[in-house]
């Protein structure tokens, strides 16, 4: 049997990944700015964890053009969907179970 | 248990993010309260003192420019201080009043808004006075309305109240100015209330 610690994705061990993925699971698609003034952190640090959460394949890119500048847009993937409802079951177990490990 | 007060922490961050990437929440109800403060010496003055009150659809008299300032004044008060008491609002559960969601709900608001704002204009044009009032409440109502599902919910009612007193105020145009008081001016502190005490109080 899996211990409640092995059933929380690595991914999400980080707060703003956890909060990138909080916001691409409730829109349809945001862009790096948006994203950047909800977490209200660094364009670099925001980029790092955006890199990460899209190896996973948990975060996918769109890429477009407003008129003649670019525009980036996220959104959660299937498995990234997947991996986080499993991730908030998991927070969720973890709370009902009275708080033992 | 440091793990334990990390998950508990997590979860709150998690409700809260998407809580505000999809909702404008900073809403104050102050901000209603003041609308309606505003809204109701507004008629005052214009009843009172510029003798507005017109009884038929057609008023050849037209409207005069005491009343567009008086009503501009009133919109632009209004609109400060929504915007002054949301940025305060913001600031104080530290986010920033501007980003996406703040965006999505001026630009839903602004299409019925413009379109009303045309609408009062051609009205105003044609002499068509009498109907200005319950056309302006009727647009505002749509506006409201149609940024509901992205703000506080208790705005739908807000919404749905001033679309049906302006469809009265309509039908019936000698009440216009009263219903468009119990629309502006009432129904906005009553509902501001309301939100003052469901979400600031305490």
């Amino acid at each position: 049997m899996k211990t409640f610690t092995d059933r929380l994705h690595k991914a999400f061990e980080s707060r703003v990944r956890l909060g990138i993925m909080s916001a691409l699971a409730v829109n349809d698609t945001l862009d790096f700015n948006a994203l950047k003034e909800y977490l209200d952190i660094t364009d670099g640090n925001l980029a790092s964890h955006i890199k990460a959460l899209e190896k996973e394949e948990f975060i996918g890119v769109e890429k477009s053009f407003v008129g003649k500048k670019p525009n980036t847009r996220y959104f959660i993937t299937k498995e990234g969907k997947k991996a986080f409802n499993a991730h908030l079951e998991a927070l969720e177990v973890f709370i009902k179970s009275g708080k033992a490990l | 248990m440091k793990e334990e007060k990390k998950y508990i922490k997590d979860i709150g961050e998690i409700r809260s993010m998407m809580e505000r990437s999809s909702k404008f929440l900073s809403l104050s109800g102050w901000a209603g309260i003041m609308a309606g403060i505003y809204a109701l010496a507004g008629v005052y003055v214009a009843d009172f003192y510029f003798g507005f009150n017109p009884d038929y659809i057609i008023d050849s008299g037209g409207i005069g420019l005491n009343i567009v300032l008086l009503a501009t004044a009133i919109l632009v008060l209004a609109i400060v201080t929504a915007i002054f008491l949301s940025y305060k609002r913001a600031d104080k559960r530290s986010e920033k009043l501007w980003n996406s969601t703040t965006r999505r709900l001026v630009i839903n608001m602004a299409v019925p808004l413009v379109a009303g704002g045309v609408v009062i204009l051609i009205l105003a044009a044609k002499d068509l006075t009498g109907i200005i009032a319950p056309f302006s409440m009727i647009f505002y109502g749509l506006a409201l309305f149609n940024v509901s599902g992205i703000t506080i919910k208790e705005i739908k009612g807000l919404g749905i109240t001033q679309i049906i007193l302006g469809l009265a105020g309509l039908y019936f145009v000698e009440y216009g100015l009263l219903l468009w008081a119990l629309g502006f001016g009432v129904a906005h502190i009553v509902y501001g209330i309301v939100m003052y005490l469901k979400y600031e109080r305490g």
